[in-house]
């Protein structure tokens, strides 16, 4: 089958959005150094390709707009890079990243649904999958055409809560949902290969009853974008994940892949020379 | 109260489930979720509403989820599995995902736990349950039912039905006595006073209430008449209904098939008379002593951990021994 893929101009316009939002995401970092930076550098892409590349159906006016395509979040911690895109979307005004973690504002250290855009209650983890195939059940039983997409990290899946959720979605044939995995490889003590190995996790998604994919280089828009597009025309019937291979702290020299960057942060030192060299 | 009239003894799964398939009949936006836990009403279920019941396997972390999921697609969603499972196996899913997630978006979850206590006699510690009130009344936002007959019982899922939230059904697991006829308590009550008495009520909850009429009887025959009062809505109580009842008496005896001093009944109980100010002395019946391996019938453990009824009438006895000599 002839798939589309995402084309030069869109691909560049995307490498540019994503730039734009890791230059946000440290400012974000910035102010409220608490925030868990490492791990929201890693999905930057994947988050960007997802909300602008015309992958998702969102409102940002009425953010739980019935029709639309619903995004879990589930490696809630990790999605500091989400609040630059729902704001510059207009799912709320740019000016409340001002008030990040601040008396009076409603974007936290951790999201939670009273931020709009967010679906359900994240950062703790191995919750996602299964709320979403719930929700993806739930659409199917009622014929309706929308997708789930859940973003997971990879040091989640150690929670057993999640496998009880793939093998659910496997019986009920959900191919309505889609799973992308943050795979940086790197939890908080250390790389996830040396804590509970994930070697072979296509296999194992296979085994499970899953269409998995993998994409080497997750900081690529135009790889993840072309990803989703062959889960759009995905005849498998199953329900899809995505290996999103990512570096941790990405661009951040000293942060990116270092084992124990899930809880470092970054000097504002740091982050104003970083943002001063860019283009 | 005129005596109930004659019906078919039924365990009060059968019953609530019963209501529930009705229900399910007239309702295609009801869902019931179980983690691999049946019964006769289940089959009825599953072949009559196939597109509406789901079986998660042996998987009680993905039942709450798989529950949230479909409920937050406007689905009012049954999940069932044996109490301890449904309430401590899963409590994480259930804190994050219905407790808290409801408090933003509105839901209709409600789980069904069989098994309340001891009701799993022979099965040991690990099918009984004595911690579930306590960890879920824990959750500040979690309805609690918890009947001690199946005719009420039945009328449960049509008040889930009517409002959101998330909410506790906790079922005794055995065929119990009837203790309501055709005319039910007012279910919005939340609670039923069966007897009057003087000076002393026992206000219990679940299979316990049963207990409380037997140990009322005991006194009643010695001239001693005690109140009694079925709490079986733990949540949504009429607190003002309640408080003119007991501000009749000088003393509560709470009774409840669960850890003694651990967050229950007794828990609910304090809270509620030192929030209302209330004059009243309390004493507290539950288990007692922690985890135990004995065998034997329901009765005898309930005497082995000191809430069964001659356990119950010596405590009583004792209490309102002291209360007398306090009082003189």
């Amino acid at each position: 089958m002839k798939v589309t893929q995402i084309d030069k101009a869109a691909s560049e316009r995307l490498s540019l959005k994503a730039r734009w939002v890791w230059r946000e995401t440290l400012k974000l970092h910035k102010r409220s150094q608490e925030t868990r930076v490492a791990s929201s550098l890693s999905p930057v892409e994947i988050f960007v390709v997802l909300y602008y590349g015309g992958f998702l159906r969102q409102n940002p006016q009425n953010p739980r707009w019935e029709d639309r395509d619903r995004c879990i979040i589930s490696k809630g911690h990790g999605s500091l890079c989400m609040y630059p895109i729902l704001a510059d979307l207009g799912y709320f005004p740019l000016s409340e990243l001002e008030n990040i973690c601040q008396k009076g504002g409603f974007l936290g250290g951790i999201p939670d649904p009273v931020i709009p855009g967010y679906e359900t209650i994240n950062g703790s983890l191995g919750h996602g999958v299964g709320v979403g195939a719930g929700m993806a059940l739930g659409l199917k039983r009622k014929g309706k055409d929308q997708k789930i997409y859940v973003v997971t990290g990879d040091g989640e899946l150690h929670e057993g809560s999640n496998w009880e959720a793939f093998m659910f979605a496997a019986q009920h044939k959900l191919e309505n949902l889609v799973v992308l995995v943050d795979n940086n490889q790197i939890s908080m003590l250390g790389p996830t290969d040396e804590i509970i190995s994930h070697r072979n996790l296509a296999q194992k998604f296979e085994a499970f009853g899953w269409t998995p994919r993998e994409v080497l280089d997750g900081h690529s828009v135009s790889a993840v974008g072309n990803a989703l597009i062959e889960c759009q025309h995905d005849p498998s019937g199953k329900p899809k994940v995505i290996i999103v291979s990512t570096r941790k702290g990405r661009g951040v020299p000293g942060l990116e892949n270092a084992p124990l960057s899930h809880v470092t942060a970054i000097k504002p030192d740091l982050i104003d020379q970083l943002l001063e060299e860019e283009p | 109260m005129t005596p109930p009239p004659a019906q078919p003894l039924k365990a009060m799964r059968d019953t609530l489930l019963f209501s529930l398939y009705q229900a399910m009949l007239e309702d295609k936006e009801v869902f019931l979720v179980t983690a691999d836990f049946g019964s006769p009403v289940i089959d009825k279920i599953r072949a009559d509403c196939p597109d509406r019941f789901i079986n998660v396997g042996i998987a009680e972390q993905n039942l709450i989820n798989v529950s949230a999921g479909l409920a937050l697609e406007g689905y009012k969603v049954f999940a069932y599995a044996i109490a301890p499972f449904i309430t401590m196996r899963c409590y994480e899913q259930t804190r994050v995902n219905l407790a808290l997630l409801s408090e933003v978006r509105p839901m209709n979850v409600n789980l069904i736990g069989v098994g309340a206590g001891y009701s799993y006699v022979v099965s040991g510690p690990t099918h009984q349950c004595y911690e579930d009130l306590a960890v879920m009344r824990a959750l500040p936002n979690m309805h609690i039912y918890s009947p001690a007959d199946q005719l009420l019982a039945a009328a449960l899922p049509a008040q889930c039905l009517k409002n959101n939230g998330p909410k506790y059904l906790r079922l005794d697991a055995q065929v119990l006595p009837l203790l309501y006829g055709e005319k039910l308590p007012a279910i919005e009550d939340g609670f039923h006073s069966h007897r009057d008495g003087e000076r002393v009520c026992l206000l219990a909850t679940g299979y316990m209430v049963h207990t409380a009429l037997a140990v009322a009887d005991h006194f009643s025959a010695k001239g001693i008449p005690l109140g009694v009062i079925d709490l079986f809505d733990m949540h949504g109580y009429s607190e003002d209904k309640i408080h003119d009842i007991l501000s009749r008496y000088q003393g509560v005896v709470t009774m409840e098939e669960g850890f003694r001093g651990r967050g229950g009944l007794d828990a609910l109980v304090f809270d509620f008379i030192t929030r209302r100010e209330m004059d009243i002395q309390m004493l507290n019946i539950g288990v007692d002593g922690g985890y135990r391996f004995d065998l034997g019938s329901r009765s005898d453990l309930h005497e082995h951990v000191g809430i069964g009824t001659a356990a119950v009438v010596e405590k009583v006895e004792r209490w309102l021994t002291r209360l007398n000599k306090n009082r003189s």
